[in-house]
């Protein structure tokens, strides 16, 4: 599925008129994407069913979600520049004591158009303590279209202005006319693939690290613990969960245990639990 | 916190100091680098200042390198806010001691990422 003309225009509409943000033409696929968690949420079949609802009924709270939904989550590098840093300085030199076999596996939940795949790669190989070990990032997403984006892992001037040190730029970057190529160092250890986290997860193997930040938001309470209890079974019993700063298991999945990580937190499995 | 802001574009200069005055800053303005070490130099202790590259008497990255080479100023955290893209211009304006690189044009939530960054956003507005 894909939107519809119409409903992108009125959903453009909304927003430019709401947050005074445009949405050019071609952000079609941020539209879909960010707004198919709201639609599921809402019981409406799809985004195009989601939008013509709207468009019927006026409803001032589904408005402000679908303007939240396309303006608070702009992607950026490092997003919430915390959570990599406890990556950095505590989760992976932890990591790296527990593992023998110099191997890690993290799972990137909702991972749009690549940022923080790419962003927790360059946190890894800016980490002393795991130099050299086997990095496998698996970065998921429900839809196609910024995988696509994700996988060719270019970005523009203004993408590559958000959130991503100056340095960080110079190392892992190129130039590509107007725009910046992700370095194969950092690439070749991502695998995209496509996801749908309300459906049992495929076999994925077991990870050190999951990310699921800033999407659990969009799912009503017995979704998000169902989600929180197939994450269990798939994050080794000493790994780390990475929720959005708004997120928490609390109330809705006490298996998990919030550890402060720096100026972040992150949650471990409880020990009764593993 | 403090900022001084050097670009010689007026309107840019209003463009960047009212983000961060938005965030909670005092802003001071200069037209180049020549005026911008003149505002250090009367004592003005900003945390941050924002320079643009391409500025007529003293240009932007010759402006980093007086900076640095002034240990009074070591406290300033400087960042080069520019329309000049290049990967070895970036690397350039590093080495002579920018601390962070914004291209032009960008939006108020990338120049408050950077700060982000920068650990420069004032706690009222950290996230």
């Amino acid at each position: 599925m894909s939107i519809a003309p119409e409903a992108f225009t009125f959903v453009r509409d909304l927003v430019r008129r709401e947050s005074a943000i445009v949405l050019d033409a071609g952000k079609e696929y941020l539209v879909e994407s960010r707004l198919t968690p709201l639609a599921r949420h809402a019981g409406e079949g799809d985004v195009n069913a989601y939008v013509r609802s709207l468009q019927v009924r006026h409803d001032p709270v589904r408005s402000r979600q679908v303007v939240e939904a396309l303006t608070t989550n702009e992607t950026s590098w490092f997003r919430d520049a915390d959570p990599f840093t406890a990556l950095r300085t505590e989760v992976l030199p932890e990591l790296a004591k527990a593992r023998t076999n110099r191997q890690l596996r993290i799972w990137c939940a909702a991972c749009s158009s690549g940022q923080e795949p790419y962003s927790v790669v360059m946190s890894a190989l800016d980490t002393p303590a795991v130099a050299g070990w086997k990095l496998d990032v698996v970065a998921t997403d429900l839809n196609e279209e910024v995988l696509q984006r994700a996988r060719r892992g270019t970005y523009s001037q203004l993408e590559v202005n958000r959130g991503l040190p100056a340095t960080t730029l110079v190392k892992h970057f190129t130039r590509e006319g107007a725009s910046w190529r992700i370095s194969p160092a950092v690439s070749s250890a991502v695998t995209f693939r496509p996801l749908n986290l309300m459906r049992p997860f495929p076999p994925m193997g077991t990870f050190d690290v999951v990310f699921l930040r800033n999407v659990l938001i969009y799912f009503d309470l017995p979704t998000k613990r169902d989600i929180l209890r197939r994450v269990r079974r798939v994050l080794s019993p000493d790994g780390y969960l990475f929720l959005g700063a708004a997120e928490m298991t609390m109330g809705v999945d006490d298996s998990w245990q919030r550890v402060p990580a720096g100026r972040s937190s992150v949650y471990r499995i409880r020990g009764e639990e593993r | 916190m403090r900022a001084l802001v050097v670009d010689d574009s007026r309107a840019m200069r209003r463009i960047v100091a009212r983000i961060l005055t938005d965030l909670g800053y005092e802003v001071a303005e200069a037209g180049d680098g020549q005026q911008a070490l003149e505002v250090l130099a009367s004592g003005a202790k900003p945390d941050l200042a924002c320079i643009d590259w391409n500025m007529p008497v003293m240009d932007g990255l010759t402006l980093v390198v007086k900076v640095r080479e002034n240990p009074q100023w070591r406290d300033v955290t400087l960042m080069m806010v520019t329309t000049e893209s290049e990967h070895s211009q970036i690397v350039r304006a590093l080495a002579a001691g920018a601390h962070e690189y914004l291209i032009k044009p960008f939006t108020p939530d990338s120049l408050r990422d950077k700060l982000d960054l920068l650990g420069l956003l004032p706690s009222a507005v950290a996230s």
